[in-house]
């Protein structure tokens, strides 16, 4: 089969590997007929994971075909069109038996700290992923779920980690009818959770951004005010005078690890991989939301140490909530969102890449080039 | 005096927007209105519906040690099988992940580390196959000329720009001081020759 593979950062290609077997009773192999790239696989392109190794295929975003499954699979059979999570979760450890299927105990060797993902380093697990022909599914009869017959197959690929992780990032936020909410980044995430805090009843959603494009996005898909951080001198302070010195009630970090807005930090991190995540926007959040407000992280940061002004969230005594999204808690009540028009996730995608140019389109989103938001790798046929 | 700001007096700010004014701008405003009556809700929810008919699940064959974390009591049932440890950059990662918990920075600063010589390992071996690294076509430059590398940067007031410089450099930069390292070698060999 025809698979993306990184070669170390900055450089992927595509090369011929082996179809994934199945490797436990209860795997699926699933062949691949749509995948994206997000914005948390730069993160690995650009060598920011610990433990990304030559030769992994990234990717967990897909949607696709059934073309296999292990002998103690119940509810799948070849041929099922499945929308795949992008967590690998067994639904039996402590944790997934509570519902936090994205901090799974069984899936994961490599890490206690980091539940499994498809394709993002040995730190979460050491799995392929779907930027390929084919991938194995592990736990097929707990994450898997086949896609309505009425659905999109593009909106159902947004529904494997980016919308749910921006609806989840306004649910952590415990917003309440009025809030003043305000996101930090309008890439696919920020775009959703900007949406989603409408949803849950927010007052003012305001999204903040460096690219004008994607602010020009926030605005019209998102129906919020927008701030490109640049042309202030100071975001935070232009946050406070425009909550009348109050703050935001909830900031939601939709940005992760490669923030940029302060050079020293981004540099630090981003480039000489020196702390886990360029904390721009954690910091702006925690500085931007008022005394007894909340921040809620969705953004990817790596493990290791990052300069976290947390004396500030102590003294303001903030709320901080964060997780990756457990997606399939998410999917019954975005499915009617989706039905009923609220939320149509596929405006946001703005290229569809074949997989044999994958490299332009990781080059393309990182760089940031041809007001790239979303990418989506459409398939070879089979 | 002008009006005092919000938070110096206890009430709370007024709406820019009413309610119904909000539901009749964007769909689906307050549908979700009921914190309580959203999906995460509460965070953990014991019991809840998976799809697992097991206890504790099957074990997944393991064709070579696996390396784990130590915080782990044995390792998991389940686990990816892409890219099994090889060479240097595999000594360094199963030392890092014997050695030290998720708790130590070396840990992960080892991880890090045998990330950078897993990537010269496989460029250096990639020069003894069919199918060297190219890095022209392996870092996807060349969208620049499709995807309008220079109109989506330049007037548009954007904030990597001032550091998106770097990125050759670190891509090519390691390339350049190994050739150089690699020409200042000959000469030296050579000179050494030359005296003898």
């Amino acid at each position: 089969m025809r698979a993306m593979v990184y070669r170390g950062p900055y450089k992927i290609r595509v090369e011929e590997k082996d179809i994934p077997k199945i490797e436990h009773p209860n795997d699926a192999i699933i062949r691949v007929t749509t995948g994206a790239i997000c914005g948390s696989d730069l993160h690995l392109y650009h060598g920011m994971m610990p433990d990304t190794r030559v030769g992994m295929t990234f990717g967990h975003e897909f949607v696709g075909v059934v073309h296999e499954v292990g002998s103690s699979v119940q509810n799948l059979v070849p041929g099922d069109r499945v929308m795949v999570p992008f967590n690998v979760y067994c639904g039996s450890c402590y944790f997934c038996s509570r519902g936090l299927f994205s901090n799974c105990h069984n899936v994961n060797p490599n890490a206690t700290a980091v539940g499994g993902i498809y394709g993002y380093s040995h730190t979460c697990g050491g799995y392929d992923g779907g930027q390929a022909e084919f991938v194995r599914v592990p736990f097929a009869d707990v994450g898997p779920a086949k896609i309505p017959d009425w659905m999109d197959e593009e909106d159902a690929v947004l529904l494997t980690d980016a919308l749910p992780t921006g609806y989840f990032g306004a649910q952590l936020g415990d917003i309440v009818e009025g809030d003043t909410v305000v996101v930090f980044g309008a890439g696919p995430v920020g775009l959703f959770a900007a949406k989603s805090a409408w949803l849950m009843g927010a007052g003012r959603v305001i999204v903040i951004d460096h690219l004008e494009y994607r602010l020009e996005k926030a605005r019209t898909f998102a129906h919020a005010e927008t701030y490109n951080f640049v042309e202030y001198d100071d975001i935070v302070m232009l946050l406070k005078k425009a909550t009348d010195y109050l703050g935001a009630d909830v900031v939601i970090d939709a940005v992760g690890a490669e923030a940029d807005g302060n050079f020293l930090q981004h540099v630090t991190a981003a480039k000489l991989k020196l702390q886990g995540g360029s904390p721009v926007a954690l910091n702006w959040a925690i500085d931007a939301v008022r005394k007894g407000g909340t921040v809620s992280v969705v953004g990817a940061y790596g493990p290791i140490f990052s300069a976290v002004k947390f004396g500030d969230a102590v003294n303001k005594g903030l709320t901080l909530r964060m997780n990756q999204c457990p997606v399939k808690r998410q999917w019954p009540r975005l499915f009617e969102h989706i039905r009923s028009g609220y939320l149509k996730p596929s405006d946001i995608v703005t290229h569809r890449i074949p997989l044999e140019h994958i490299a332009e389109g990781y080059h393309m989103f990182s760089a940031k080039l041809d007001d790239c938001i979303k990418p989506l790798i459409v398939s070879t046929p089979a | 005096m002008a009006e005092i700001p919000t938070p110096y007096t206890a009430g709370k700010p007024g709406l820019k927007e009413s309610a119904e004014e909000l539901r009749a701008r964007i769909p689906g405003w307050g549908v979700d209105l009921d914190p309580a009556d959203r999906p995460s809700f509460p965070r953990e929810q014991p019991g809840i519906e998976t799809g697992a008919h097991w206890d504790f699940p099957e074990r997944q064959k393991e064709e070579w040690p696996r390396e784990r974390s130590i915080e782990h009591a044995f390792v998991t049932p389940v686990f990816g099988t892409s890219t099994p440890p090889k060479g240097a950059s595999g000594a360094i990662r199963k030392y890092a992940y014997a050695r030290f918990s998720e708790g130590r920075a070396a840990h992960w600063l080892l991880l890090i580390a045998a990330d950078r010589v897993d990537a010269w390992e496989h460029h250096l071996s990639s020069l003894a196959t069919l199918r060297p690294d190219n890095p022209v076509t392996e870092t996807g430059v060349l969208s620049e000329f499709s995807r309008h590398g220079l109109s989506s940067r330049f007037g548009r007031k954007r904030a990597d720009v001032n550091h998106q410089w770097i990125d050759p450099i670190l891509v090519g930069g390691p390339w350049v001081l190994a050739g150089l390292g690699g020409v200042a070698a000959v000469r030296a060999l050579r000179r050494a020759a030359g005296r003898k």
